[in-house]
């Protein structure tokens, strides 16, 4: 009995990570690209949990309402426009794919190590840095409003300008040709 | 609590069954009363056969759904035909664990907080989870595999992803007042500040809800189930215990809108005008009322504001929706947004 409320969060962790995994295979082995993105809506939630239980309450919150609310939403927008139900598999294509995907299978399985050594050798990650605003434990928002704002200004700032000209560009690219000559 | 399983497990088992009871008894009854009104409305009567007055109604047609045979369409997506339902369901009751609806009090001794959990990011929580309930709608209206239910479910997308976001910016002008993103916090901080928040953030008032009617469907917004247009829209080929699935969201998104509107906007749980007209209105005449009738009173008064809304207005086209919510609402937004944010650096004792 206490045993099972000691062990409660590595429980769950083991649980979301199952899930995680689960989804993370389904994207890349469903032949339908609806149930493709919902496995990875799956992903997303359970990375969602996995944030919580390193107390990083805040970056749970925008992962689920950014990536699972707003961006695999548009996803199935346009997947369900191009009635993917309709597209013929072309295994030629894929064929062609093969040596690539050895390679970065391989590259990624080193940074894969390569992080869980440096992991297993330093010292435990309890979550607790994600809450410290200069040196204070306040709140994973504060910590993250912190960071973003004081520390990492800048490159916050060419970021969003980045994605300003993203926009600006699937705008122009987007726009219907007017009939008058001029600029379209 | 010297048991740790009291506390763990217990006491919230409890609170999610009263909860969970309250809300789906008050989706029913909302439908009840949204036939009521709208009867009153068009001088007509409304539902009177069932139970004295009629007040029997709702349970009667939760029977009829509960019992009717469960049609799936043959060329319908299995798996994901039934997903939908659950994924619109099951995020419009989780909400409701973040919900303040009165602050703690003592009972028998011990301190019970009427709600489920204080998390200190609740109302990201809610936005977050609530945004998982167009998954329902859009994957219900692609697996039903009919064009009326894709139609309805491509415009849900595309309305709900719209108005999430002057949503949301009008509720970042309460946390920058409030200071906080937890619910009891924000209440909390109305109380300190004298004042509803309703006062100094109309504009983000009124585009919170007028967004918080385009997120729950609803008229003059109800485009992705418009009748005369797409038969039912995306719940076209559902029946049964599945359409009732869909009801019951729709009707707990309403009291999700209201409650949440409540809490941000209008002092939740508070008395009206918290030291504010006090001296003008003999308010401790009113401090029997438990703090738990304030938010119900209020959660109501947005619920047949909805109502009204249907009563009243006409559905708006789908090119005029997009409009107002990108020309007309995140503009508005923005600039308000800005404008609250100064106001709160001149003002506020931060």
């Amino acid at each position: 009995m206490t045993w099972f409320l000691v062990h409660f969060a590595q429980i769950v962790f083991y649980c979301l990570a199952a899930v995680a995994l689960a989804g993370a295979v389904g994207v890349i082995a469903f032949r339908s690209p609806v149930h493709a993105a919902l496995s990875l809506l799956g992903t997303f939630l359970a990375v969602a949990g996995v944030f919580v239980l390193m107390q990083a309450e805040f970056l749970a919150a925008v992962q689920v309402l950014i990536y699972a609310g707003g961006i695999m939403v548009l996803f199935l927008f346009v997947i369900m426009l191009v009635k993917a139900r309709d597209i013929p598999d072309e295994p030629q294509y894929v064929r062609r794919l093969v040596p690539a995907a050895v390679i970065l299978g391989v590259l990624l399985a080193a940074l894969v190590g390569v992080g869980l050594w440096a992991a297993s050798s330093g010292p435990p990650a309890d979550g607790a840095a994600l809450r410290l605003v200069a040196g204070a434990p306040l709140g994973n928002t504060e910590a993250v409003g912190w960071s973003l704002y004081r520390d990492y200004l800048l490159p916050f700032e060419v970021v969003s300008i980045v994605l300003l000209v993203a926009m600006i560009g699937a705008i122009v690219m987007g726009r219907k040709e007017t009939g008058r000559g001029g600029a379209a | 609590m010297a048991n740790p399983w009291v506390a763990f497990l217990l006491v919230p088992l409890v609170k999610i069954v009263v909860i969970l009871l309250a809300v789906i008894l008050l989706a029913a009854y909302m439908s009840f009363f949204e036939r009521k009104v709208l009867a009153y409305m068009q001088i007509r009567i409304g539902p009177n056969r069932v139970g004295p007055r009629g007040w029997l109604q709702p349970i009667a047609d939760a029977l009829k759904l509960l019992v009717k045979e469960d049609i799936v369409p043959e060329r319908a997506e299995k798996l994901v035909y039934f997903l939908g339902p659950v994924l619109v369901v099951v995020p419009a009751l989780v909400v409701f664990s973040v919900i303040p609806f009165g602050p703690a009090f003592k009972l028998f001794g011990y301190e019970v907080t009427p709600y489920l959990t204080d998390v200190n990011i609740g109302i990201l929580f809610i936005l977050g989870v609530s945004s998982i309930g167009v998954y329902g709608v859009i994957l219900g209206g692609w697996a039903s595999n009919n064009k009326f239910s894709m139609m309805g479910g491509l415009r849900s997308a595309a309305q709900l992803v719209s108005y999430e976001v002057p949503m949301g910016l009008s509720v970042v002008t309460v946390l920058l007042m409030a200071n906080s993103l937890s619910l009891v916090k924000i209440v909390e901080a109305q109380k300190q500040a004298g004042v509803w928040y309703v006062i100094p953030g109309i504009v983000a008032f009124f585009i919170y809800f007028v967004c918080g009617v385009a997120e729950t469907n609803r008229n003059p917004f109800d485009l992705p189930e418009a009748e005369s247009e797409l038969v039912a829209g995306f719940h076209t080929e559902y029946s049964g215990m599945k359409f009732a699935f869909y009801f019951l969201a729709e009707y707990a998104n309403m009291v999700v809108i209201s409650s949440i509107a409540t809490v941000l906007f209008l002092g939740g749980w508070l008395p009206p005008f918290p030291n504010w007209l006090a001296a003008v209105w003999a308010l401790p005449a009113l401090a029997w009322i438990p703090p738990i009738a304030w938010f119900v009173l209020k959660m109501a008064a947005f619920l047949f504001v909805y109502i009204w809304f249907r009563g009243t207005f006409p559905r708006y086209r789908f090119d005029q929706l997009m409009d107002l919510g990108w020309k007309v609402f995140i503009p508005v937004s923005l600039v308000n947004l800005m404008a609250v944010a100064l106001g709160v650096l001149l003002i506020g004792g931060r």
